[in-house]
């Protein structure tokens, strides 16, 4: 494509794009750098790596990482069914799966913390079984998994769609059992969709808030997430502890994302 | 072409068929993760929401001062949002879809960037922009301007969190149609905005559309952020989903049911108008190749 295009709009576009692209979004986050940018070296590291900020990062990432596992291999099974095999309501079931992504995330704590909860519908049945699923890291880790749940198996599906049929009849006729099928040929050309799926689900989970409050106890060093320390760092007007904590998140964030833009990218230029 | 040794037909492309109990069993365990995860819920918030009858169901929606007040804020909050996302949106999708510049890649990718963040980051980072201690808090206190704590700091940080949302559903469609007939507009001698009212608009209309109820939805529903910049005072700057974790918190079960129910059935409606919208999305008539690189 040439670089000067006849189509008009590209200064007028520019301008507006970049303006407020960096009111609204560059500049307020480059104010989190900055101020923790001020804090002393020593400062920074006492806060970022008190006891207290260390066990809501470890809880943070655990269960964001266990959730988006778990969405992994959920997601990865919704999706094969959806595209392979035709069931009743399929329509449906498609539709609803992006529900998390239209659903606010404090109703889905409401309804989940309702459910789970010793009276639940589903709490009692598994309250009794000794699981409890409402006011524990399970608690939390579980609705992350509603949270994330749309991901994987929306990066997964259009390409179990796209997968050549021949490619699988090729296996067949060379021998190959189903499951060798699978695990030879079908795992490693969808792999890289679910670890995009996964990653999306992992980052969304490491910033959840909304939902996890109200299933969490919230308990220093027991229940508390990193976003929750900020947010009470904050209430207790304790600004640079905030923003510290903050800015570490934000960091692992911006990994992440490169790290999604990477695996897009190796996913959609591998093999061809 | 395969063909069939005994009929001599060519035999239609199909997937290897996996075997009965598999297709069975696999659906089954499906349908129960979607129905556990997703489906159980939604009936649940209904079933709350309702347990004691529409009358009771109406009397905790509107009998309630702070509740009102919070759907109100919710309703006029969330279209201001969407109005600035949706003419950056414009604006942005033009310059990714039709021009090619250098840190064309970087600037995708800042346009990501609200995606990653946690809400409550993005609500701080606010708070250091306009509250007290912050760069401008000082200044905006001497001019006697209220932004954080405010309708301007719900709309900022909204706005935030639901940038990426109509940008990302123009982008590809607006690739897909690629820029032949905008480019025979302007030759022919139609300026920029008789183009883009008669030519670009038409064509993206169904994408814009989602993109807007998309950015709807997530407006209405965003705590994180706009948990942190509100001052949450009831009847003040309780946006809804503010207001149900409140009405939680005093243990109004029926209130914060009743609430939520209001945002389920949003969020179900953008389910279906998205399902309905996805058909119509994307050039029909052989124009797909045009503009796909």
């Amino acid at each position: 494509m040439r670089s000067t295009s006849p189509l008009p709009g590209l200064s007028l576009s520019l301008g507006f794009t970049v303006t407020y692209l960096s009111l609204l979004v560059l500049i307020p986050l480059s104010a989190s750098f900055i101020k923790a940018g001020m804090l002393s070296f020593s400062d920074f590291w006492d806060i970022v790596w008190s006891d207290r900020t260390r066990a809501a990062y470890s809880l943070t990432f655990f269960s964001a990482f266990v959730a988006a596992v778990i969405n992994a291999v959920l997601g990865f099974l919704v999706a094969w069914v959806l595209v392979r095999y035709e069931f009743p309501l399929k329509k449906l079931v498609d539709a609803m799966i992006d529900l998390p992504l239209a659903l606010p995330t404090a109703v889905a704590g409401l309804v989940y913390s309702s459910l789970y909860v010793e009276s639940g519908w589903l709490g009692q049945f598994l309250v009794p079984l000794g699981i409890k699923a409402a006011y524990s890291k399970f608690a939390i880790i579980w609705v992350l998994v509603f949270t994330g749940f749309p991901f994987v198996v929306r990066t997964v599906q259009p390409v179990l769609e796209e997968l050549d049929p021949e490619v699988e009849e090729a296996a067949g006729i060379l021998g190959a059992s189903r499951l060798q099928t699978f695990f030879r040929i079908l795992l490693p050309t969808v792999f890289p969709a679910v670890l995009a799926g996964f990653a999306q689900a992992f980052a969304r989970g490491l910033g959840e808030y909304g939902s996890v409050i109200f299933v969490s106890s919230n308990i220093p060093y027991e229940t508390e997430l990193a976003p929750v320390l900020i947010v009470t760092r904050l209430e207790e007007m304790a600004f640079p502890e905030a923003t510290a904590i903050a800015t570490v998140l934000l960091v692992a964030s911006f990994m992440l994302l490169a790290f999604i833009n990477t695996v897009e990218y190796w996913s959609k230029h591998r093999g061809t | 072409m395969a063909l069939d040794p005994q009929s001599q037909i060519p035999v239609v492309k199909r997937r290897p068929q996996d075997p009965k109990w598999v297709r069975v069993f696999l659906t089954i365990s499906a349908l129960f993760v979607v129905l556990l995860i997703i489906g159980i819920p939604v009936l649940h918030v209904f079933f709350r929401a309702f347990e004691n009858g529409v009358g009771s169901y109406l009397k905790s929606l509107f009998g309630n001062a702070n509740t009102r007040h919070s759907i109100l804020l919710t309703l006029s909050i969330a279209p201001r949002a969407v109005l600035l996302n949706l003419i950056f949106g414009l604006a942005a999708a033009w310059l990714i879809a039709r021009f090619r510049f250098p840190g064309r890649t970087i600037l995708l990718t800042c346009i990501d960037l609200p995606l990653a963040v946690s809400p409550v980051v993005a609500g701080l980072v606010f708070v250091l922009m306009f509250g007290m201690q912050g760069w401008f808090g000082a200044w905006l206190a001497d001019h006697n301007l209220q932004v954080l704590f405010g309708t301007p700091a719900l709309v900022l940080a909204t706005s935030f969190v639901t940038l990426p949302y109509i940008v990302r559903e123009i982008i590809p469609v607006l690739e897909a149609y690629g820029e032949e007939e905008e480019l025979a507009a302007v030759s022919l001698g139609a300026n920029g905005w008789q183009m883009f009212w008669r030519i670009t608009l038409p064509n993206i209309r169904w994408a814009l559309l989602y993109g807007i109820i998309l950015c709807n939805a997530r407006a209405m529903g965003e705590y994180g952020a706009v948990y942190v910049v509100s001052g949450r005072v009831s009847g003040m700057n309780d946006t809804m989903p503010l207001r149900v974790e409140k009405l939680f918190q005093e243990y109004d079960m029926p209130g914060a049911f009743a609430l939520a129910s209001v945002l389920t059935f949003v969020a179900l409606i953008t389910l279906v108008l998205k399902t309905y919208l996805e058909k119509n999305l994307m050039p029909k008539h052989g124009t797909e190749s045009a503009g796909q690189k």
